[in-house]
């Protein structure tokens, strides 16, 4: 199952590869990953789309909460989030199927940022379903590249602040402890 | 006053209460020996940078105190990483400072640069690479916390030439506040109590004790704990020591080479109570088959280690001596009688034994000699083989911090510097390394620091011309293709070497000669080796055969 996770980590060179390494030694997949600074320049926040069983996601959290630059970290798979991801399609038109294109560019509110005789580039926003969607829709035209940013997700009722770090969190041992209750 | 950046490095290694440093100079950490020089803080100067890792950590395991050693870039430091390596698997504090090319000449591939960082960055708790001379004493602070605090393990700090001789203010902060390091100590009261309650309720209860009631300081606790309830008490090879074992409780060790009656009490119990351990691979069996009866509680200071390998029913994170005094509190003595008979029948039936016929040495036979003659007492190290296994067999350990050896990555060679740093460490012990042929060539050039330092550690080499280990598995499971672990004909003349090295060198062929050769070397003041010629194909029994049950063990005839 796919599981999206929001870790707040320091701003500074090296913890992105203390983020990646983690993920490579052990063997754990990354879907996407999303980082940027946060309002707080110090502190940034990465957003990680990763899959395994309740075992690996398990590790993944944990081995996350064990990294020193890593201030605070959020599984919000079970949580009510807003998830949101940046797509570029350059897909392949001409004049004569331009406006099929428009037609699906305007069914997802998606947006056209560069038309030439040979293509349209699209840009989309939204969460995985719909980018997916959108992109099988316009595969029988000719897609020609494709970028994405990877997921970038809130939660719509708790905010991951730095008011409330690692101590003041229900400890490891508490939220397992629930988990086993 | 401002001082240099090397200035603060060193006086921030006194604050930290920083007795011995080992290390190697070089080009990029030059500033930093020049300080030393005249610093008043003790160096240890090492042949290889692998040795001063392997004398830190063995200061740290035998002091419970950081072992701290300063090399330089380049080379100097990815000769460090071996020792780093086996450091982060036992989880022994240690701080590395490396020294770095300038940071303007960092990424030209510069001389004897390497991205330190880089490569130490999955063999350590945390790493720092100092930018800036204002960084210096937090960092030394932080990286002196991180490593002893939590679950332990070493810090590389990596120290460029230019920032150690850049100048500032010293400026010791008074605190240690990191945001995203908050090690969990006391254990959750609850999951306390419901331990409690499936203990009290225990019909065939086990303590499984492992390195982190060692690293915890918890041995007396544990003891009590075992005493009080009358549970049977089996360790990992890094538990060894935390419970006597002349106890009638102890079950000795368990897992791949442990007693008969320790893993059958593991595999029968109905409560397995996992104390500091990691559910490591070489205790566990196959894990599907591990304790199948049993509901596992697990007290560890990692939350990483909860349920990584094995689900266990009631995790308590925290450290290990509170909880097991928080625990203790709340259990009662129990009645085992029926456990406690079961456990006997094992013991008598299937007791520790090897072949004590003929006056050919048997390593099991030194290793108990130098057991009785040392007390049961001295700090044992060990390289890694069927020697270490026959010493976490044999030795009759019985304190906490007397084992000394790499368990988890298993780096041969370890032993004899280990050995140096423990004895640094602790110089009014008797310490002893109990090593392989194999092993002991890995780093015995580290003979040259114990003579030059007079550090007067004991070796034994169980020297049986082989790998054994390797040769044990290619006899039992490659059919007898013994590919490359023949040593007999290439081996030196260790007497010789010992000698060659201002050390005494001493050697044993038959058994009659062990234990005055024991006593010689434990009375002589100053390095000894003993070589001792030992049965070349013997094989390391119980063995639980690697992918199967705990209790399907393999015995000699």
């Amino acid at each position: 199952m796919k599981h999206t996770i929001s870790v707040l980590v320091e701003n500074h060179f090296g913890v992105l590869a203390h983020v990646a390494g983690l993920f490579s030694a052990r063997g754990f997949n990354i879907d996407s990953l999303a980082v940027g600074e946060t309002d707080d320049p110090t502190v940034s926040r990465m957003t990680i789309v990763a899959h395994g069983d309740d075992r690996v996601i398990e590790q993944i959290n944990k081995q996350l909460n064990k990294l020193i630059d890593v201030i605070k970290v959020q599984d919000l798979t079970e949580e009510e989030k807003i998830a949101r991801e940046l797509v570029l399609a350059k897909v392949h038109a001409t004049a004569a199927n331009r406006s099929d294109i428009l037609q699906i560019v305007n069914t997802f509110r998606a947006k056209v940022v560069d038309v030439n005789p040979r293509s349209i580039t699209i840009e989309v926003t939204g969460n995985e379903e719909k980018v997916d969607a959108m992109l099988e829709l316009l595969r029988p035209f000719g897609v020609k590249e494709v970028v994405r940013t990877g997921t970038i997700a809130l939660s719509r009722k708790s905010e991951l602040s730095l008011k409330k770090e690692k101590e003041e969190s229900p400890s490891k041992s508490e939220s397992v402890a629930k988990e086993k209750e | 006053m401002e001082l240099t950046g090397a200035q603060i490095l060193i006086e921030s290694l006194k604050r930290e209460g920083v007795e011995v440093v080992f290390g190697l100079p070089g080009g990029a950490i030059l500033p930093t020996f020049d300080t030393l020089y005249d610093s008043g803080l003790r160096f240890v100067l090492v042949r290889h940078e692998q040795g001063a890792a392997h004398m830190a950590d063995g200061y740290a395991r035998a002091t419970g105190k950081p072992g701290v050693c300063i090399v330089t870039s380049g080379p100097g430091a990815t000769n460090l990483v071996t020792g780093i390596a086996t450091a982060y698997m036992d989880s022994v504090p240690m701080v590395c400072i490396t020294g770095q090319v300038a940071t303007t000449a960092i990424g030209s591939d510069a001389f004897q640069e390497a991205d330190t960082i880089g490569i130490t960055r999955p063999v350590t708790k945390h790493n720092f690479l100092i930018k800036d001379v204002r960084d210096i004493a937090r960092t030394v602070r932080e990286a002196f916390y991180i490593a002893s605090t939590g679950r332990k393990g070493p810090v590389v700090i990596d120290f460029p030439v230019d920032v150690s001789r850049a100048k500032t203010e010293f400026d010791w902060p008074k605190t240690v506040h990191i945001r995203g390091y908050k090690p969990t100590v006391e254990g959750h009261p609850k999951q306390i109590e419901k331990a409690a309650e499936i203990i009290n309720q225990s019909k065939r209860p086990v303590l499984y004790v492992g390195g982190g009631c060692v690293a915890s300081d918890a041995a007396e606790e544990l003891t009590a704990f075992a005493r009080k309830t009358g549970i049977p008490c089996t360790t990992t090879v890094h538990g060894l020591g935390a419970f006597p074992e002349d106890d009638p409780l102890a079950l000795r060790m368990l897992g791949m080479h442990g007693t008969h009656y320790a893993n059958y009490s593991v595999q029968n119990s109905d409560v397995l109570i996992a104390v500091g351990a990691r559910f490591d691979d070489r205790v566990t069996g196959k894990v599907s088959l591990f304790a199948p009866k049993a509901k596992i509680i697990h007290i560890d200071i990692d939350p990483a280690s909860i349920s990584k390998t094995v689900l266990v029913d009631v995790p308590i994170v925290g450290e290990v001596k509170q909880i097991l005094r928080e625990l203790a509190k709340r259990v009662k003595k129990l009645d085992l009688a029926e456990w406690h008979q079961q456990i006997e029948g094992w013991k008598k039936k299937h007791p520790l034994k090897y072949d004590q016929s003929g006056k050919v040495i048997r390593q099991q036979y030194v290793i108990d000699k130098v057991g009785e003659l040392t007390g049961h007492d001295a700090v044992i190290t060990t390289g890694v083989g069927q020697h270490q296994m026959w010493t976490a067999q044999w030795y009759g350990f019985r304190k906490p911090r007397t084992m000394i050896t790499s368990g988890g990555l298993g780096t041969m060679g370890y032993g004899f510097p280990a050995a140096i740093g423990a004895k640094v460490g602790l110089p009014e012990k008797t310490v002893v390394c109990i090593d392989g042929d194999g092993s002991f060539q890995m780093t015995l050039f580290e003979l040259a620091t114990a003579v030059y330092y007079k550090i007067p550690v004991k070796v034994f080499i169980m020297n049986n011309a082989h790998h054994g280990m390797v040769r044990q598995w290619q006899e039992l499971f490659y059919n007898r293709r013994y590919s490359a672990s023949e040593l007999g004909p290439s081996n030196p003349d260790f007497v010789k070497v010992a000698e060659g090295y201002g050390a005494l060198g001493i050697r044993v062929t038959e058994k009659d000669e062990v234990v005055p050769a024991i006593k010689k070397a434990l009375a002589h003041n100053g390095p000894v080796v003993v070589d001792c010629v030992v049965a070349p194909e013997d094989n390391v029994y119980p063995m639980v055969p690697a992918g199967h049950a705990l209790d399907q063990v393999m015995d000699m005839a």
